[in-house]
């Protein structure tokens, strides 16, 4: 039998904002262990949270993006369990009143695209992290993360198959970034990824019974632990065996997915209203406001690349996979008005140097009215598209005006066609021999010629123009 | 007279005319406490030293008229509030050692208002109670009768006040743990509304139903200690922001022309015969002032104990998870793995009420009770909270017994929890509802033991319900008897 696999995905995103989602403990990464803590953080006794409406507003952006329904009035809720990486023992969530609903995004695949469903997004709260103490028998609770806020993007079950899971998810990870809400990164945990997968025959409707997957923390693994399992459950039916619903951890080394615990041990987290904290209200002018901040999403970008700049949809792709790359190269275009120069040096020279040292365009020492002017002065023909290889990188070593490097260098290409004319009329006359052979017919001595020339002028002559004047003057039509 | 015996009216006269000094007050407490604490057991912690350094600091700043309304006045903190660098138990094993780096806002509001602060007082177990026999540090005694509970959950604060062990006392009200005390100790005792006092720093039993307030001698007290609590606190997020009139400006106001609301369904059977006159006697006296007494219905009371006891487990269930010894607090000894550390933490820690509690409100949340028990309460709760608003429109304030009976013997329902929550059946409503409430001394059973009367009033009429229990007081000229200990 045909069986058709069933995927939905549960994102969660860790936001940039400043402070944390409860308290004014700061939110950022990679402090020592437990110095962004306070006692709201520790969930000390008495101490009550504080909504952090930065948070309200990130959450929102991603709605809005994801074209999502806002609901004006949302609530938190208490998810009750006991780990002692959650200080409180219940974490803030929100439950039956998300904030944004019956949203969707569109992926392209194979050329064509196809829209996901996005079922809700909600705010909630971080927990802590243990460290475990490889040589003692003992744990340790690191707080700093406790109460920093994620959103929760939960998408509908429209997913068909592992690489169409990855594509949705490059989609998800590309507007966070774009946004600016999320760094999305992934190996660090600011960007997670849970996946429900289920299997039915093809063509059927009723959903299989799911297995929850954890613990892929890349696309790639997403991508793998997804084929694995569809593979695994593909096996179990064809058996005449049946799924069991249960979360299963994706094991990186070994490849494969094991079950973590069954459906009798699932938690019953007891969710209800949180007390301490006051419904949320949306109105039209908050909501207004946060529009007014959206930035153009990267497909649209990438569309409008491909339609005013003429330049490859690929291109286009390349040039928009971050915001700030996409503003780079619109302000190269700006200065330099060749959209399609610019996205060859772009792609070609700068990436090359950025990702040989694994940097982003933010790290870029070549400012774009620098690139612009190089752009130029080839144009002009002042230098060679050789030695702008060698400009360009001098630029990223060292941050200089391409001006300067060339004057510096003396690389100034030699385009005076007097002293040039010259310059020929003497390697013409010290070598006879060759000019004969030349005049005979052997066209291949015309190398030999522009060797010469390009050595008496340290490569600096413009190729072109001593092509021109060598064929007129070796054909003797002086 | 003894300074311990005066209120905070006329200790503060005597203070800023220079006849006494706030180190004097403060010995005459501490005093007392060392004559009468053996009995009355009021206090889990004594805060002697700090109170001496805090009541010299007062009188100087009384010297240069620099004190706040309660310059060298002794106040007692129930032991709920967190106070920083002072051990807050809340009654339980569990924080027997728990130091807070923090203080409550409203430690910090009566620190700044010139408080001198007496020491924690005994409580049942995370306010779960209402005789102060929860307590994992003992039972506080009724000063009339020390064979005889104080009230709860916040009995150490009204005994203190009655023994004189401080001038004035606070503590919370999740289901009448500041009224019910106030009427069997024989002093009075505010609930105000729900948002009106800020609970940052007060450990949650019920965050929904939680709320501050004061014991104090007389009505004028009460209004003073208001003015002080009441108010706004961003950390607060069920703070309410909506300003705090001059509370001392409803004392003394006549009630003529008000209509008292009476409601038919709080004279119930099993009310007790010399609580039922007196209450009775009380509205005689409203009625002398010049006010008109109305029969009113609140047609869910009889739901109120059966939706508290589902609502506030449930919270407490959730706020409870974090006692889990992971943190702070106690811990049980050797534990193999996690699970076992939990559990031996948190049996061991616990005492019976709150494990009760905590068993009553996870079954109420859990997945398939949910819809029955939570939801179905919430839902009742909002029918009861309509009650008092339709009320409110046919009467000024509503008057009630704030306990069916007058203060009864130890150990006589700690075996009978059910018994035990019927203490509290005329005050949850408040709570359900987030109203205030006010109990005021209204006279003694034959035995001798306090009887009080409580007034009810709508969302933020603190003053309309002073002005009532104020004008009730001076008309009712209830004798001042004080407790033979
Ligand atoms: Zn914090």
């Amino acid at each position: 039998m045909e069986y058709e696999p069933v995927i939905g995905l549960e994102v969660h995103a860790q936001l940039l904002t400043e402070a944390k989602i409860f308290c004014g403990c700061s939110a950022k990464f990679g402090a020592a262990p437990n110095t962004h803590a306070c006692p709201v953080c520790l969930g000390m006794p008495g101490v009550l949270p504080v909504l952090n409406r930065k948070v309200v507003e990130f959450m929102l952006k991603m709605a809005l993006a994801t074209n999502c329904r806002i609901n004006r009035v949302c609530s938190f809720a208490r998810k009750n369990y006991f780990y002692p990486d959650l200080p409180k023992g219940y974490q803030i969530s929100q439950y039956a009143s998300p904030p944004a609903e019956h949203g969707w995004i569109e992926v392209e695949l194979n050329g064509g695209k196809k829209r996901i469903g996005i079922t809700r997004i909600h705010m909630e709260e971080d927990a802590g992290k243990l460290l475990h103490d490889e040589r003692n028998p003992v744990s340790h609770v690191d707080l700093n993360r406790t109460g920093v806020p994620l959103i929760e993007i939960v998408s509908e079950p429209d997913i068909r198959g592992a690489e169409e899971a990855a594509a949705y998810l490059r989609r998800l990870h590309e507007t966070l970034v774009y946004l600016e809400i999320c760094d999305g990164n992934m190996e660090e945990g600011s960007f997670r990824c849970d996946a429900n997968v289920s299997l039915r025959p093809a063509g059927t409707e009723a959903f299989g019974t799911r297995a929850e997957l954890k613990n892929m923390n890349s696309f790639r693994n997403v991508q793998r632990a997804l084929e694995y399992e569809i593979k695994r459950q593909r096996y179990v039916l064809e058996g005449g065996g049946k799924v069991a619903q249960e979360t299963r951890l994706w094991d990186d080394t070994a490849g494969v997915t094991h079950s973590m615990r069954g459906k009798e041990e699932a938690h019953d987290y007891r969710y209800f209203p949180d007390p301490d904290l006051v419904p949320v209200v949306i109105d039209d002018a908050w909501l207004d406001s946060v529009r007014k901040t959206l930035p153009e999403l990267p497909l649209e970008r990438r569309e409008r690349f491909v339609r005013d700049y003429k330049i490859p949809a690929y291109d286009a792709g390349v040039l928009t996979a971050s915001r700030e790359l996409a503003d780079y190269y619109e302000e190269l275009v700006r200065l330099s008005g060749e959209p399609k120069l610019a996205s060859n040096w772009v792609m070609g020279d700068v990436l090359r140097f950025l990702n040989e040292e694994k940097k982003g365009i933010g790290a870029c020492p070549i400012a774009p009215a620098s690139l612009a002017d190089l752009i130029r002065l080839i144009q002009a023909g002042t230098i060679s598209g050789k030695m702008a290889k060698e400009v360009s990188e001098e630029m990223y070593r060292t941050g200089k005006p391409p001006e300067k490097i060339i004057s510096e260098k003396g690389l100034v290409q030699i385009t005076d066609e007097g002293a040039l004319t010259e310059m020929i009329a003497e390697i013409i006359a010290e070598n006879p021999a060759q000019l004969a052979q030349y005049r005979a017919g052997k066209e291949k001595v015309f190398g030999f010629f522009v060797g010469q020339a390009m050595k008496a002028t340290q490569g600096k002559a413009n190729p072109q123009l001593i092509n021109d004047l060598l064929k007129k003057m070796l054909a003797g039509d002086k | 007279m003894e300074l311990y015996e005066l209120t905070i009216h006329e200790l503060s006269d005597r203070l800023r005319a220079g006849e006494i000094t706030s180190a004097e007050i403060v010995s005459s407490v501490f005093g007392r406490i060392d004559a009468v604490e053996k009995d009355v057991r009021a206090y889990i912690t004594l805060m002697r030293e700090t109170a001496l350094a805090e009541a010299a600091e007062a009188g100087e700043k009384i010297r240069k008229g620099e004190g706040g309304p309660l310059a060298g006045i002794p106040v007692a903190l129930k032991d709920i509030f967190c106070t920083k660098g002072v051990r807050t138990t809340c009654g339980s094993r569990i924080l027997e050692n728990f130091i807070p780096p923090y203080d409550a806002t409203v430690v910090e509001k009566l620190r700044s208002a010139g408080a001198v602060f007496t020491g924690k007082t005994n409580m049942d177990e995370f306010a779960m109670g209402s005789s102060t026999e929860n307590s994992f540090f003992g039972a506080t005694r009724n000063p009339w009768d020390i064979e005889r509970i104080p009230g709860g959950s916040s009995g150490g604060s009204a005994a203190a006040v009655t023994a004189g062990e401080c001038i004035a006392a606070f503590g919370s009200d999740t289901g009448g743990s500041i009224r019910q005390p106030a009427s069997l100790c024989g002093v009075v005792g505010m609930k105000p509304t729900y948002g009106r006092v800020s609970r940052y720093g007060l450990i949650a039993f019920a965050s929904s139903l939680d709320q501050i307030g004061p014991f104090t001698k007389d009505v004028e007290d009460c209004a003073i200690v208001m003015n002080v609590i009441a108010g706004y606190d961003p950390r607060e997020s069920t703070s309410v922001p909506q300003e705090v009139p001059d509370y001392r400006s409803f004392l003394g106001r006549d009630i003529k022309g008000w209509r008292v609301g009476i409601p038919k369904e709080y004279f119930i059977d099993g009310i007790d015969p010399e609580v039922e006159a007196a209450i009775r006697k009380a509205i005689r006296v409203v009625e002398g002032a010049g006010a008109k007494s109305v029969e009113i219905s609140l047609p869910h009371t009889d739901y109120c104990v059966a939706v508290y006891y589902i609502v506030a487990p449930a919270e407490a269930s959730s706020n409870l998870a974090r006692y889990d010894g992971v943190k702070y607090g106690f811990r049980a000894g050797e534990a193999r793995d996690l699970l076992e550390m939990y559990k031996k933490t948190r049996s061991a820690g616990f005492g019976a009420e709150v494990k009760r509690r905590i068993m009553i409100g996870t079954y109420a949340l859990s997945s398939g009770y949910y819809d029955a028990y939570y939801r179905k309460a919430s839902q009742v709760r909002g029918l009861i909270k309509r009650d008092f608003d339709e009320a409110f429109k046919n009467c000024d304030v509503i008057l009630t017994p704030t306990s069916p009976t007058p203060a009864f013997r130890l150990g006589e329902r700690t075996d009978d929890p059910l018994q035990m929550y019927l203490s509290d059946i005329f005050t949850i409503s408040a709570n359900l509802a987030g109203i205030p409430g006010i109990s005021v001394p209204c006279g003694y059973t034959t035995g001798g033991l306090p009887i009080g009367v409580q007034f009810l009033a709508g969302h933020f009429q603190e003053g309309r319900l002073l002005q009532a229990a104020s004008a009730y007081e001076k008309h009712a000229r209830i004798d001042k008897r004080r407790p033979s200990l």
